[in-house]
């Protein structure tokens, strides 16, 4: 598992993908950090982290999608089938090199909390709630968008996937409200990622959302490697 | 080594192969024959693990496939027919990674310069492995066979696409490493089965239609032994004497020369050598003999006969 996460990582940064995925995230977290903290004059940094939504749903398809869809058409997925490793190491090891690259992207919402402390100390716990749930809500959606990148051999399809959960989570709850079933509203909302990220916003953490968020990277990196299980059989 | 006991695979309705058997003795080089599209890559994928067979068996060292993978997988190096390289990675890199996959555990710096040093790649140790030509991507692949001394090699076309020069280099490295590996390689090239493999294995249609050693494959087969004769003299003659040599069941005239001499084809039974008779019919007639071969069937031949012989049955 070690030597996949290594070589992933410096897959990243020997395409550009790492640098732009990087440099986007910066740019347009700058922007919001800018606009929801620094132009208001406030130390809340919720806004900010609720904003990051917006962007995460881009760069993480973009992130995940060539973690299998490249293997699979280079062929190279039979290097690693051969290997006497287990395919849950192989999935996990894709997954949490994702991981650390999208950790590198959200590390700097801690800079602009430590901008913020120069001028008045923001509300620790707050910030940190906030970043666990960003955290969380990053890794369930790296969890689908490997998934998605695992039953395609075309990149371009996996982020497409990737992106379209994510505009669908936006508007999840807009769907619930929309249906008048109650018993099928409750279920979108039940499923609803924002439902869950929300309270992380507000600087609520609770046991059921992390489990959420836990449950759902869990489940899909259970299901990427059913992918491969089932490809060997059929 | 090796025991593979009838293995099946279909592709939903299609099969690919069915009921294959065979075993595969330690330090023996395996050639897998076969025209495109017999099933000599889902032989190779199933014995290494990369998709499951729909029945049967394969046993290496004791170790079943689907029961224990990953030590069956720890004995094999495994040549795909397209080598898994990452191609924006250098040869270094590469094979490092590949040894940590493999979870390798010996002196890394030393083995991989070692594996190098075999696979004739040092030179290129340093370049991206996108950037390197055909025949040093395929050592590259096989240098990843290599890593971590599996006992057994599995060689999926390893000499596909490369130049004639690079095609002896690639032979002459298999057969050194016969010496020290148990190898199963596939090939549609003949000649090459032929020179390098102590023994093959025939498969046409998922189904392996011979299992011998090459020289009693391409003997075996023509129940008779013909001869190639070129003799100077009168042709009505000449067939004449020719039939009453004893052993001698069938003499065919194939073509005049342009001097006065002409070819025939003399078939006789396998249990006697009738040259010496022919040579001394013809000394006796006065009918000089410019040239005598014995024909017997090539590989070519048999593969032929073999695999146009199948879709008819």
């Amino acid at each position: 598992m070690g030597a996949i996460i290594k070589r992933e990582i410096l897959a990243y940064f020997s395409s550009a993908i790492g640098y732009i995925v990087l440099a986007v995230f910066y740019v347009f977290g700058g922007f919001y950090f800018y606009m929801s903290a620094l132009v208001s004059n406030t130390t809340d940094l919720s806004y900010t982290f609720s904003s990051l939504f917006i962007i995460l749903m881009f760069i993480i398809p973009i992130l995940t999608m060539r973690l299998f869809s490249e293997e699979k058409k280079q062929k190279t997925d039979q290097a690693l089938l051969t290997a006497p490793v287990s395919l849950t190491s192989i999935a996990l090891g894709k997954y949490f090199a994702a991981i650390v690259i999208y950790l590198c992207c959200i590390a700097i919402t801690l800079v602009y909390a430590g901008i913020i402390a120069c001028y008045n100390a923001p509300s620790w716990t707050s910030v940190f709630g906030n970043f666990l749930g960003v955290f969380l809500l990053g890794s369930a959606l790296i969890a689908v968008g490997m998934f998605l990148s695992s039953i395609t051999e075309n990149q371009i399809v996996a982020a497409i996937g990737g992106i379209a959960v994510g505009v669908l989570m936006l508007f999840m709850d807009s769907i619930a409200q929309a249906v008048s079933v109650e018993f099928v509203s409750n279920i979108l909302r039940g499923i609803s990622f924002m439902t869950y990220y929300n309270n992380f916003t507000l600087g609520i953490v609770t046991l059921k959302d992390v489990v959420f968020f836990v449950s759902v990277s869990a489940l899909f990196v259970f299901l990427t490697v059913r992918v491969f299980e089932k490809k060997r059989w059929s | 080594m090796i025991e593979v006991k009838g293995l099946c695979k279909n592709y939903g309705g299609k099969t690919a192969i069915s009921d294959v058997s065979f075993t595969v003795n330690d330090g023996e080089i395996l050639g897998f024959l076969g025209p495109n599209g017999a099933g000599k890559s889902t032989t190779m994928n199933i014995i290494t693990g990369y998709i499951s067979s729909t029945s049967g068996t394969v046993t290496v060292d004791g170790d079943e496939i689907m029961e224990n993978p990953i030590a069956v997988k720890k004995k094999i190096g495994y040549l795909p027919e397209q080598p898994p390289l990452y191609l924006d990675m250098t040869v270094k890199a590469y094979l490092s990674f590949m040894y940590d996959l493999k979870k390798v555990k010996l002196n890394k710096p030393q083995h991989i310069e070692q594996i190098c040093k075999l696979v004739k790649i040092d030179d290129v140790y340093d370049r991206v492995i996108k950037h390197l030509s055909k025949g040093y991507k395929q050592r590259v692949g096989i240098a990843q066979a290599l890593l971590g001394e599996p006992k057994l090699l599995i060689l999926d076309e390893p000499t596909v696409g490369l130049d004639p020069n690079q095609i002896i280099e690639i032979r002459d490295l298999v057969k050194s490493l016969g010496k020290s590996h148990t190898i199963i390689l596939s090939s549609h090239v003949l000649p090459e089965v032929q020179s390098v493999c102590d023994r093959v294995i025939v498969i046409n249609n998922g189904k392996v239609v011979a299992d011998d050693t090459t020289a009693n494959l391409s003997s075996g087969l023509s129940a008779e032994n013909r001869l190639v004769l070129t003799i100077e003299g009168e042709k009505n003659a000449v067939i004449a004497a020719l039939k009453t040599v004893p052993g001698v069941t069938e003499v065919a005239f194939s073509r005049q020369n342009a001097d006065s001499s002409a070819e025939y084809v003399v078939s006789y039974d396998k249990s006697q050598d009738v040259r010496k008779f022919v040579f001394s019919k013809m000394a006796g007639m006065n009918c000089p003999i410019i040239s005598m071969s014995n024909d017997s069937m090539t590989l070519e031949d048999v593969f032929r006969k073999l695999t146009q012989d199948e879709p008819s049955k």
